[in-house]
């Protein structure tokens, strides 16, 4: 094996040098030589041609994951991309959490490394096959030069690159090395596959996550363990905002097994030696707060305060043609309101972070959807630099967006600060459900005309609430425009010739809101999808019929509202009391309809048994991935349209714990089937569609057998019981 | 005083309160971190394990009162016939979501086959209702157990 040098100049840390790098250079793959430098570690990998890719001398492949695992099943569909054009079967990789990095890990959708949105594959479509071709191309040039024969005539094929004969054959691994010698090809000289060429995108590749999840062995945040580690738990004020009056540190402290109470103005933490003395020193210490300014707050005031900034004009998302005339001058018109409630996130995982803060750095084992976010703020709380940060990302117990936020290890930073060594600092559930950022309640005023054959000729939508971009993305708040807040209802997928949209930012009193699975097309899409419901009744047309005709212009969403009807035996007989409805949504740049069927007892209970799903989220990754996050999602949304509301009452959460913020649970689950389109056009985002299509289709089906419009989240029984 | 607790065949001498629940004995003393925490209050099951080949809450059992049993947890339930069977079921039919609940799950769907080698629909949702998956995972995780009992996954 000649050409290969132990001292590689090529052999590199890759990942040291990232801090140097600037950003861009993971998207376009423009690799600086100057940045190719001469790291003699014996540590590191042979071959590191970028940011995701290490192969070492035996030929293990580490691919090095920019998103989190959160169930989603990106570390199976980003992979897939990877090994598709890096030519290895997914058996041979190992993947590997990404430390904290926007410049070498960000998302192109989201700007930052933050996994959500529905993002990971559309951001990473093209990088990720890019990056692996790159590398392909390295290892095949690296066997051609040892074999002086064109790179052209060689190929590569499970971790193999193989002459023109076949007869000749080097591995990855005795590749590595030499491949990291040569110069890394410019961007606009990587050749990807022709998708017709694909061996790997497009199958359903069993998941990569799942070996240590069946076996106890896989590791969420809540399971880091570092050697001395104490174990805390937390209380924060009941109200939002209050601060710690008092409390019993003595009687804490006399629990066997408890080391020490850390009170911090918000939040009173007992640190022990596992959380069974920590929780039971929390409840002997007995914190009282002074409940400040938000103790008398309740659900009224909320709904007041909605109910009267909605009431003028915001800010316009859509104005086309002149929605007042043609609502003034049509033949019929239609109004109404509907509401939506807030909602926790309520992941399985609660919430918690492990922190060790240091004099000269800090270490946090969290799994978190935004580790840069969480790294700038943590580095302010602890008045270290960034770079002295480091996170440990984990897989996600269940992300559905509360995992972007910081707040959680903000908070254990603040309490670590106080603690001598390294400290689990883990929520018991009903913190985890009372200090939850919520989805944003939302108020909307809709109305539209119909022309004398029933057609929708206007249409304004104004939406009232909670800005989560204006927070958590300010760059992206211009003038009051929130585009997740109106997304699903600017551009319905509908032809309408006159239609006003506009937007009130209404922040709530005493409430944090956030990101929720689903984000704005949620809300939106129930709000949309349950009018064109209205609408297509008061033209006493059929649902699937009336939306058919609003698609002129949209033929892949007429393509899955026709899959999903012929799926589900649209207009089919039913057993009595049993119903069907229907909705269609675009977002997170994917098609889909979903067909619900539903009955609904005689004291009002819904029992929803079968959900149709058809999808078009352009050129398919994953097809099995595609199928369970219809199911999951379906259900999350399931879950919300059915049980879901956080209220406040006296400036407190109401709800605690799972008896009273209610997952849906296995004896109430329908049948669930996924329709997927065959296309050719760019991935869409499938982790968030069906929890945002649910509501409605299922809400339209209630109307179908019980004749009650359900404008209001969740579905009241007693609304629906028989009179 | 310190007490006894047996899981997965070996035994460890234990030294906390006497209403301290077996869950934080499993995760936070003995460091099998397999052993999920999910509400405190036995509502979501997320905390299962097999106590004399039965599921149980850990969250709720204090850990004194099953000194002597005999604990099995999701790092150990592989090495049952119905373990092995479900664990690969799962596997076969890619269950798992974000698999923070999938221990509790696993536990409990190896307790039922031991019990009702042949489970009905109505069998599967009686015991594993109590079970919360909020990646929504329910209908493969029956589909899997109807695979296990099957054998089909062995």
């Amino acid at each position: 094996m000649t050409g290969t040098q132990l001292d590689s100049p090529g052999r590199r840390g890759f990942l040291r040098t990232s801090a140097a790098l600037g950003g861009g250079l993971v998207l376009t793959l423009v690799l600086p030589s100057a940045m190719r430098s001469s790291w003699a570690d014996p540590a590191a990998p042979a071959f590191a041609p970028n940011a995701f890719i290490r192969i070492d001398r035996q030929g293990l492949v580490t691919l090095v994951m920019p998103m989190v695992e959160m169930g989603q099943g990106t570390y199976t569909s980003l992979p897939m991309l990877l090994a598709e054009e890096l030519e290895v079967d997914l058996d041979q990789v190992r993947l590997e959490h990404a430390p904290a990095s926007d410049a070498l890990y960000g998302n192109a959708i989201l700007h930052v490394q933050s996994t959500g949105l529905s993002s990971s594959v559309r951001a990473f479509w093209t990088p990720l096959r890019q990056a692996g071709a790159a590398a392909r191309m390295l290892l095949i040039e690296a066997a051609a030069k040892q074999w002086r024969v064109d790179p052209a005539t060689c190929k590569a094929r499970h971790g193999v690159v193989s002459d023109a004969s076949g007869k000749r054959q080097l591995s990855y691994g005795a590749l590595a090395e030499a491949a990291a010698r040569l110069p890394i090809p410019p961007s606009n000289s990587i050749v990807l596959k022709d998708p017709k060429d694909f061996t790997l995108i497009g199958t359903p590749a069993r998941r990569l996550d799942t070996a240590g999840k069946v076996n106890g062995q896989a590791k969420f945040g809540i399971d880091a363990i570092v050697p001395g580690m104490k174990v805390a738990t937390l209380a924060q004020s009941p109200v939002f905002g209050g601060k710690v009056k008092s409390l019993d540190e003595k009687a804490a402290l006399a629990v066997k097994g408890v080391h020490q109470v850390v009170r911090l103005e918000d939040v009173v933490a007992v640190v022990a030696d596992h959380m069974g003395a920590a929780r039971k020193g929390l409840a002997a210490a007995a914190v009282q707060w002074d409940e400040g300014e938000h103790a008398n707050v309740g659900h009224e005031d909320i709904v007041r305060q909605l109910v009267e900034a909605s009431s003028k004009p915001g800010v316009v998302a859509r104005n086309d043609g002149d929605a007042q005339k043609a609502l003034a001058s049509a033949s019929q018109r239609l109004d109404a309101i509907y509401e939506v409630p807030f909602l926790a996130h309520a992941a399985m995982e609660p919430m918690n972070c492990t922190v060790h803060v240091r004099k000269d750095g800090c270490d946090l084992w969290v799994g978190t959807q935004a580790p840069t976010l969480t790294q700038g703020l943590v580095a302010q709380v602890t008045g270290l630099p960034p770079a002295s940060v480091q996170i440990h990302n984990h897989y996600i117990g269940g992300g559905f967006g509360r995992r972007l936020e910081a707040d959680g290890s903000v908070l254990a930073a603040r309490i670590a600060l106080h603690v001598d060594g390294p400290v689990k600092i883990v929520w018991s559930r009903e913190e985890d459900i009372q200090h939850d950022m919520y989805r944003p309640h939302y108020y909307d005023r809709i109305s539209a005309g119909l022309d004398a054959g029933g057609k929708p000729v206007a249409w304004t939508h104004r939406i009232a609430g909670s800005s989560v971009i204006a927070r958590y993305l300010p760059f992206l708040y211009k003038d009051g425009y929130d585009f997740d807040a109106v997304e699903g209802a600017a551009e319905p997928p509908y032809a309408i010739p006159n239609i006003h949209v506009d937007y009130v930012r209404v922040e709530p009193p005493g409430i944090p809101t956030a990101f929720w699975r689903g984000v704005g097309v949620t809300h939106n899409v129930f709000v949309v999808e349950s009018f064109l419901d209205e609408l297509a009744h008061a033209a006493k047309q059929d649902p699937v019929a009336y939306r058919k005709a609003l698609l002129g212009k949209n033929p892949r969403a007429l393509g899955v509202l026709t899959l999903a009807a012929e799926k589900a035996g649209w207009g089919a007989p039913l057993p009595k009391g049993r119903g069907r409805g229907v909705s269609l949504q675009f977002g997170f740049g994917s098609y889909l309809a979903q067909v619900a069927e539903v009955d609904v007892a005689a004291d009002g209970t819904v029992r929803v048994h079968r959900l149709v799903c058809a999808i078009d989220c352009g050129l398919v990754v994953n097809p099995d991935t595609i199928a369970a996050q219809m199911e999951g999602g379906s259900l999350f949304g399931l879950t919300a349209a059915l049980f879901g509301s956080i209220t406040l009452r006296n400036g407190r959460v109401e709800q605690s714990n799972f008896h009273d913020y209610r997952p849906i649970r296995m004896n109430e689950t329908p049948l669930i089937e996924t329709h997927i389109v065959k296309s050719a056009e760019a991935p869409g985002g499938i982790g968030e569609a069906a929890t945002a299509i649910v509501a409605p289709s299922v809400t339209n089906a209630i109307f179908a057998v019980t004749g009650k419009r359900i404008r209001t989240l969740p579905i009241q029984a007693t609304s629906l019981a028989a009179s | 005083m310190s007490f006894s607790l047996t899981v997965n065949g070996a035994t460890h001498e234990v030294d906390v309160d006497d209403d301290i629940p077996l869950l934080w004995v499993l995760r936070d003393v003995l460091g099998l971190t397999g052993t999920k925490f999910g509400c405190g209050v036995a509502l979501c099951g997320a905390c299962t394990v097999h106590l004399d080949g039965v599921a149980v809450r850990s969250c709720v059992l204090p850990a004194r009162a099953v000194s002597g049993r005999a604990i099995t947890t999701i790092e150990a339930v592989g090495e049952t016939p119905q373990g092995r069977a479900v664990q690969a079921a799962w596997l076969e039919l890619d269950v798992i979501q974000c698999g923070y609940c999938q221990s509790g799950q696993i536990m409990s769907a190896t307790s039922l086959l031991a019990h009702t080698p042949k489970p009905s629909d109505a069998d599967i949702d009686a015991s594993m209702s109590g079970n919360v998956c909020r990646c929504g995972t329910y209908k493969r995780i029956r589909a899997a157990i109807h695979r296990a009992a099957e054998g089909r996954a062995e």
